[in-house]
């Protein structure tokens, strides 16, 4: 692989100094002078009328500043919703979610009013001096049910539950499966929880009354979308707005979501005159926050005798929750990753979503691909089975190969583009992972290990995903005349190393010094124009626009320099913060004389004949996505007596294409990993039948910790995408993607004595208890 | 309920008087009324590990003391690990050259809580190592990164070559 002074290298990270020492600067770490700080009043009830709210106690309490309903913001905004939704045709019901909730709550956690005090202790107080009188509702609380013919209406004025429905679908299906020699069906129910990332959201919020401007600082992944967002909703210029992404606690997804808490907290230190700052606490983060949920799958395969895919087809139906809060992107994502790493002759999927009275869902590290995933593999399985064939190899007959590439599928991304496979070699790295985690000899041990009463299995699991989803990120490049090196984008960091990526990529050209260079990342004022941090996107987006940024710069320095040194600029290189003459070092000039030069003295030309300023702004556009490959082998012990999945291998083989810092793509796939494992055996977001939220603690809601983590491997290849310059695919939310899938076929592999059949994550103890034992003792 | 106490205490080596609300916890004393950021709150009820701090020489869960009950004693938070010429503990050098962190918002709690391990458990196994810390949650690394640090940090506090 191509690996140049720093690109490609494991070079120290340069958010590692701050953030080891405590001295990051997360958004509740922002606390300037005369800070206030708020509390939202939260719906308690699924579903329900506000007949009376009455908040005169709760501003009378001493230290109070404000108690404010929508009725109080009405004035001041130009729109009481959100309206966020991503373009599609599919919705069947406008779905925007208000600013506050006003005259009904269709969802625990839903916010109606907002005190702000002057500490949150004392918010917290008169929160519960608030009295609202609700009248009860109907709620829906399952997808399913909600779109039954005499389903209550999730919100009272619905004609009915669905929010959206749309097909995607190609080839004669019909034709198909009725010809197929070999058809297979499965029902699946699949759960994903909360991103939870260890941060929760948070917002402050300063109005400057000398120049009348506000700044936001929000724990958001899409500062550009907030900063218009609240420019529209409270009718502002933008040159009176900025909004900040301060250091994040981890996103994950939930946080590129424009929320209502982000326009309040910023409207009221405008009508305060104050700072106001609201932090979300654990519990909030359950209800408030944008979660993925439940979708029911009802897939059928079709195949010839030899186990060769004909055509896929079914119906999903997805829990959309109360609002949109960003689209139908989670069940189109999840369908959409369904076929990709196979040829699928034939495909049509009916998704509806249902709307509950729920938390929104919106994309988690993965954004509905593990769904897709584990719909078609837990097919092929079915396959494997009931035609007699070793599941790797029904699996080596469908992938699509080395030589279809580039492989023109019939799909299209949600924004019309069509869905082509670039480059990479899935059979290989499919059977990357089979011999490193010893496939082939597997059933042997399997039988030793049962003759021994244990109970071991081992599954697989392939996927294909599409990352860095454009159009674009800008970036710019600048020499500075102190000579060090800015570098501004519209990318936001939440963890990811989004600011050494970038450095790296722009040291490599300016001298590979990355301390001489100083990135500003998800900053509206250092950036004209941005989208931010989704979809696997920032280092094959912001990557690019800063490489060609770079090289531009690069070559204007090296135009100015070689006029100041009077040689030719290909005798040049630029070594630290100078550029100096090949083979004779002592003849250089300093990057700060040429930024002095270039910004031009009265009178004067400037030098380099490329005008003035030394500086490259880029968004190189990049329509189509880079898609990343990979497989998942696990195998597991079950102990049959207590339900209890133990992982005692996994295997990881993956494409990224080029890895721009190999030790950031491990840390990346890791984390992914463990979020797959989580979504695999622990993550739960329960609900009761009247949609109150059961697992609102990190006691009750179970994240993977360091005990359960398995010994993972983690294997990779390098097919440089032809799509950017750098060859990159994108690797955040990869790990997460097969995990659930192999897990699910280990665990059906190992109760094979019992024909268990694995149809939904998470499994819980409970859940393989059920599979070995679907009668208990004394229950007939 | 809004009673207060002025609290005396010492933290990361210093003398540090405040007055606090009785009510306050000592995560929010340290970052609010002290203004010690690198303390962080994760769930404020005890269990995701983010605010761990040490109270003379233990790691406690700063949520779940209040500022008052530390009165008189010890604290040391992330802030008073390096040293003041600015070297870095050992642990922290080791979790810059292992990848250990990705956001940091867990890594002051699994720093400290690490502190102590080390100091009680000098060469520690990989799975002692994964134990102790498996009262503090990372959502970034899937831990194998911070396990590899610990250890390397171990060998380098017993003197070993790393």
């Amino acid at each position: 692989m191509n690996v140049g002074r720093l690109v490609g290298r494991d070079v120290a990270r340069v958010e590692d100094a701050a953030l080891i020492r405590g001295r990051g600067r997360f958004v509740d770490d922002i606390a300037p002078a005369g800070l206030l700080h708020t509390a939202f009043l939260r719906s308690p009830h699924a579903h329900a009328r506000i007949l009376r709210i009455d908040v005169a106690a709760a501003r009378a309490l001493p230290g109070v500043h404000a108690v404010l309903l929508l009725d109080d913001l009405r004035p001041h905004l130009t729109d009481t919703r959100l309206v966020v939704a991503l373009p599609s045709p599919s919705y069947r019901l406008d779905l925007h979610r208000p600013v506050l909730a006003e005259t009904e709550v269709v969802h625990v956690g839903e916010a109606l009013a907002v005190v702000i005090a002057e500490s949150r202790y004392r918010a917290e107080d008169a929160l519960a001096l608030i009295e609202v009188e609700y009248e009860s509702l109907p709620a829906v609380a399952d997808c399913d049910d909600a779109l039954a013919p005499d389903a209550p209406p999730a919100h009272s004025w619905a004609a009915s539950n669905l929010a959206a429905e749309m097909t995607v679908a190609y080839g004669d299906v019909e034709a198909v499966f009725a010809a197929a020699p070999h058809r297979f069906a499965e029902t699946l129910h699949i759960h994903r929880g909360g991103s939870h990332s260890m941060e929760c959201r948070g917002v402050v919020a300063l109005h400057d009354v000398i120049e009348d401007r506000l700044t936001v600082w929000s724990s958001t992944q899409t500062p550009h979308t907030a900063k218009r967002l609240i420019c529209d909703l409270l009718g502002m210029d933008e040159t009176r707005l900025r909004v900040v992404t301060p250091d994040l606690g981890g996103g994950f997804g939930p946080k590129l979501i424009f929320y209502p808490e982000e326009v309040v907290v910023a409207l009221a230190a405008r009508l305060l005159g104050r700072p106001v700052k609201w932090i979300e606490d654990r519990q909030e983060h359950f209800v408030s926050t944008t979660q993925e949920r439940d979708q029911t799958w009802r897939v059928e395969l079709a195949t010839d005798a030899e186990g060769r895919i004909l055509g896929v087809r079914g119906d999903l139906v997805h829990d959309h929750g109360a609002w949109t809060a960003r689209g139908v992107n989670v069940p189109q994502g999840a369908v959409a990753a369904m076929p990709l790493a196979y040829v699928v002759p034939a495909f049509r999927m009916t998704i509806r979503a249902a709307v509950t009275n729920k938390v929104p869902v919106t994309p988690v590290r993965g954004a509905g691909q593990p769904q897709g995933v584990f719909a078609m593999e837990r097919l092929l399985d079915c396959a494997a089975r009931e035609l007699g064939l070793d599941r790797a190899e029904i699996r080596r007959r469908n992938l699509v190969s080395a030589e279809h590439m580039p492989y023109a599928t019939p799909l299209k991304t949600r924004g019309g583009i069509p869905v082509t496979l670039d480059s990479g070699d899935y059979p290989r790295c499919q059977q990357m992972a089979l011999d490193e985690i010893g496939w082939a000899g597997f059933a042997e041990r399997q039988r030793i290990a049962l003759a021994e009463g244990r109970h071991i299995g081992i599954g697989v699991a392939n996927y294909v995903e599409g990352t860095g989803r454009g159009p674009f990120e800008h970036v710019s490049v600048r020499v500075e005349p102190s000579g060090r090196i800015m570098v501004a984008t519209g990318a936001a960091a939440m963890g990811q190393s989004t600011r050494t990526m970038l450095a790296q990529i722009v040291a490599e050209q300016l001298g590979a010094n990355m301390a001489n260079v100083e990135v500003i990342t998800g900053d509206t004022a250092a950036a004209p124009i941005g989208i931010g941090g989704s979809n696997s996107r920032q280092a094959v987006l912001a990557g690019s626009s800063a490489h060609v940024a770079a090289l531009k710069v690069r070559e204007k320095v090296l135009a100015i320099a070689g006029e100041m040194l009077e040689v030719a600029a290909d005798d040049l290189e630029i070594e630290d913060k100078a550029v100096r003459v090949k083979g004779a070092p002592g003849l250089s000039v300093t990057l700060a004389s040429i930024a002095r030069a270039a910004a031009g003295q009265p009178g004067f030309m400037i030098p380099g004949g490329r005008g003035p300023g030394v500086a490259a702004s880029e968004e190189v556009v990049i329509d189509a996505m880079a898609y990343a490959n990979g497989t998942a082998a696990a195998e597991v012990e079950v102990d049959v007596e207590t339900g209890a999945v133990t992982i005692t291998r996994l295997v990881f083989s993956h494409d990224c294409g080029r890895a721009l810092h190999p030790r950031i793509v491990d840390g990346q796939l890791m984390g992914g990993i463990a979020h797959g494992i989580g979504n695999a055996l622990f993550e739960h977001m329960r609900f009761d039948d009247q949609a109150q939220p059961i697992s609102t603690t990190l006691a009750d809601y179970l994240l993977v910790t360091a005990t359960e983590m398995p010994p993972v491997r983690i294997l990779h290849m390098h097919s440089p995408t032809p799509l950017n310059p750098l060859g990159i695919k994108g690797v955040g939310e990869a790990g997460v993607i097969p995990i659930p899938a192999a897990i699910a076929a280990a665990v059906e592999d190992a109760l094979s004595p019992f024909a268990a059949h694995v149809c939904r994550v998470p499994l819980s103890p409970v859940d393989v208890i059920a599979m070995i034992d679907p009668v208990p003792e004394g229950s007939a | 309920m809004s009673e207060t106490r002025c609290v005396a205490l010492t933290v990361n080596g210093e003398h540090r008087e405040a007055e606090t609300p009785v009510r306050q916890h000592l995560a929010d004393f340290l970052r609010g009324t002290l203004g010690l950021t690198g303390t962080h709150v994760g769930c404020e009820h005890g269990v995701c590990g983010a605010c761990t701090v040490l109270v003379d020489g233990h790691a406690v869960r700063a949520c779940l003391m209040l500022a008052v009950q530390a009165a008189g004693h010890e604290v040391t938070t992330v802030e008073g690990l390096s040293l003041a010429d600015g070297t870095l503990h050992p642990l922290q050098q080791a979790f810059c050259d292992h990848h250990g962190l990705q956001c940091g918002f867990c890594t002051p709690g699994m720093l400290i809580t690490l502190v102590e391990f080390l100091a009680e458990h000098p060469a520690p196994s990989e799975e002692e190592v994964r134990v102790a810390i498996s009262g503090n949650v990372c959502r970034c690394t899937g831990y194998d990164s911070i396990v590899a640090a610990a250890l390397a940090a171990a060998r380098a506090l017993r003197g070993d070559a790393a």
